[in-house]
């Protein structure tokens, strides 16, 4: 008995934690499905994100407002990639790493140190519990589901505009874009801004509910992302228009926390979870060639 | 119309392998020429056709097009007079996208894009129209992935991209080199009905003799980067494929290499 509610509150903390972090698969679609590009700067992202809205809070700053922040400058974190990799032809995965390792002596000189806990200060979460007495996880999975709406509301709007068209075609086929007039390199700069700028808001969102920011609490972003997007295409299907496939990622998000919760209370360590996360990945990621494998045979 | 001046292009400069494209290139092109280029392997003709679009760019000389000199403009930039089919039939399409998307993207080529809705319910009517004339039936699957399309309906789907927005000059890469002759032939036909009724300035790059004398009205053949016969008007309609490998026999030392004599 203590067992099974052990079992429900945990499931209940890992959802609420799934859509705060399917934010952020959300912005690594962009990238990873929408631009065929790899982005590893998400790492340093999504800690920027924690560590820029934390280090506003405990200044004083209303916990809202440190959100748009959040998102300029993961956007901005963004741009550098963009730049890295268009401009000066640093091949897209290196670009990403050089500013993952940057991001990460930026974001303590952020913090000023390795840390910052938001014990008794006011959080997006704390304000909504003073007014409504409804637990963390709770309050956490409302704003998750409230952002994560508004985000792929506006993303279907976006990438359903001209210029929303052409990043869309820029992960197809760069040489038709440029042969019928659009910039790549804008469109991909464009993208890893708006795909950097979800990451941060998600990072800092995340940081909020749990009460602190971390300089590594962004380590395996683009894993844990990219986890995410197979399980939302494995269990949902690839069918159907642009809003149910990123209702799928953010909905792969939380049970991807399901997953990891079921197996920390069947006796994994915490730290085991890296490890199980590459093999989901991995395994998801060849099960095309192994496919193919076993119809040659 | 289209004025290519001294331009010289080597690629792997200072190496062993140093290879001189094109060597002071002059070519003058008029309003509604249809020319086609002809040459062996190496030549340098689908060199002249990216330095004209911006792919890479001249290491001197300059690209005037209608008067403005573009030889410092970015691709994309240039784009916006250019239409371009290429000779992979991947290239020229987006195979994830819908039919009605890809011919969105080229409706856009030579406008800004904004944050105005990717397409709208009128072009959808004259996307529809546009296909009808390919005669291929894509007109009734305006939602479908190009991906599905066979390389001969995405050349022609290209081709027609390529000119829904009327370009200053249209530019063929061996355009239809990858596909089989019947399918190759149906999409030559339509690049020429395109081409006549909306009286485009044509530049088209082939290795079929046969079709350089067929379509258009100037030919020239390269040879090392250079132009080594040039030819319109009525001497152009009187010639045959014989009278063009003997021409290219008598220059190149090497002789018409295979792939010319296949043609």
């Amino acid at each position: 008995m203590d067992n099974l509610s052990g079992m429900i509150m945990a499931l209940q903390g890992a959802v609420s934690q799934g859509v705060l972090w399917g934010i952020m698969t959300l912005g690594l679609y962009i990238t990873f499905k929408v631009l065929d590009y790899p982005d590893l700067t998400v790492d340093g992202t999504f800690a920027l994100g924690g560590a820029v809205s934390a280090i506003l809070i405990v200044k004083g700053m209303d916990p809202f407002l440190t959100l748009p922040f959040a998102v300029a400058t993961g956007a901005l974190a963004g741009t550098v990639t963009g730049v890295l990799n268009t401009k000066l032809k640093i091949p897209g995965i290196l670009a990403g790493i050089l500013s993952m390792i940057a991001l990460y002596s930026i974001n303590i000189r952020i913090m000023g140190k390795p840390n910052v806990a938001l014990l008794g200060e006011a959080t997006a979460v704390t304000r909504i519990m003073d007014v409504t007495g409804l637990s963390n996880s709770v309050i956490s999975l409302l704003l998750g589901i409230v952002f994560a709406v508004a985000i792929i509301g506006l993303m279907y709007w976006f990438f359903g505009t001209e210029i929303g068209c052409a990043i869309r075609a820029t992960g197809n086929n760069e040489y038709m874009v440029r042969a019928l007039g659009a910039s790549t390199d804008q469109m991909k700069i464009l993208g890893l801004m708006i795909s950097n700028g979800l990451v941060s808001l998600s990072g800092a969102l995340v940081a909020q509910s749990q009460g602190y920011a971390d300089v590594g609490m962004g380590t395996g972003t683009l894993v844990i992302g990219l986890a995410s997007i197979i399980i939302g295409e494995v269990i949902f299907g690839r069918r159907f228009n642009f809003a149910y496939k990123l209702m799928s990622v953010v909905l792969g998000s939380a049970i991807y926390r399901m997953i990891i919760a079921i197996v920390l209370q069947l006796g994994l360590k915490s730290s085991d979870l890296k490890l199980l996360t590459a093999v989901i990945v991995a395994m998801a990621l060849s099960i095309p060639v192994v496919k193919k494998m076993v119809a040659v045979r | 119309m289209l004025k290519l001046l001294k331009i010289n292009k080597t690629f792997n400069a200072g190496t062993i392998n140093e290879k001189k494209v094109l060597v002071d290139f002059d070519l003058h092109l008029k309003t509604e020429d249809f020319v086609t280029v002809i040459g062996g392997n190496g030549a340098g003709k689908s060199t002249m056709l990216n330095i004209i679009a911006g792919v890479h760019t001249s290491d001197a000389g300059s690209v005037v097009l209608d008067g403005q000199d573009i030889t410092k403009d970015p691709e994309y930039i240039r784009a916006k007079h250019l239409g371009r089919v290429f000779q992979d039939p991947m290239m020229g399409t987006a195979a994830n996208m819908g039919i009605e998307e890809n011919l969105a993207m080229a409706f856009r080529r030579n406008r800004k894009r904004g944050l105005r809705w990717g397409i709208t319910h009128e072009e959808r009517a004259l996307y529809g129209e546009k296909l009808k004339i390919l005669e291929l039936g894509l007109e009734a699957r305006l939602k479908s992935k190009v991906g599905l399309l066979s390389g001969g309906q995405r050349q022609a789907l290209t081709l027609l991209m390529a000119t829904l927005q009327k370009p200053k000059l249209l530019l063929l890469d061996e355009h239809t080199a990858a596909l089989d002759p019947k399918t190759a032939r149906k999409v030559l036909e339509i690049t020429e009905e395109i081409v006549t009724e909306n009286k485009l300035t044509t530049l088209m790059v082939t290795h079929n003799m046969k079709d350089a004398i067929r379509y258009g009205n100037r030919l020239i053949m390269m040879n090392e980067g250079r132009i080594i016969y040039d030819v319109s008007g009525e001497e152009k309609k009187s010639l045959r494929v014989e009278d063009l490998l003997k021409k290219f026999e008598s220059i190149s030392e090497a002789g018409a290499n295979d792939r010319m004599i296949l043609a």
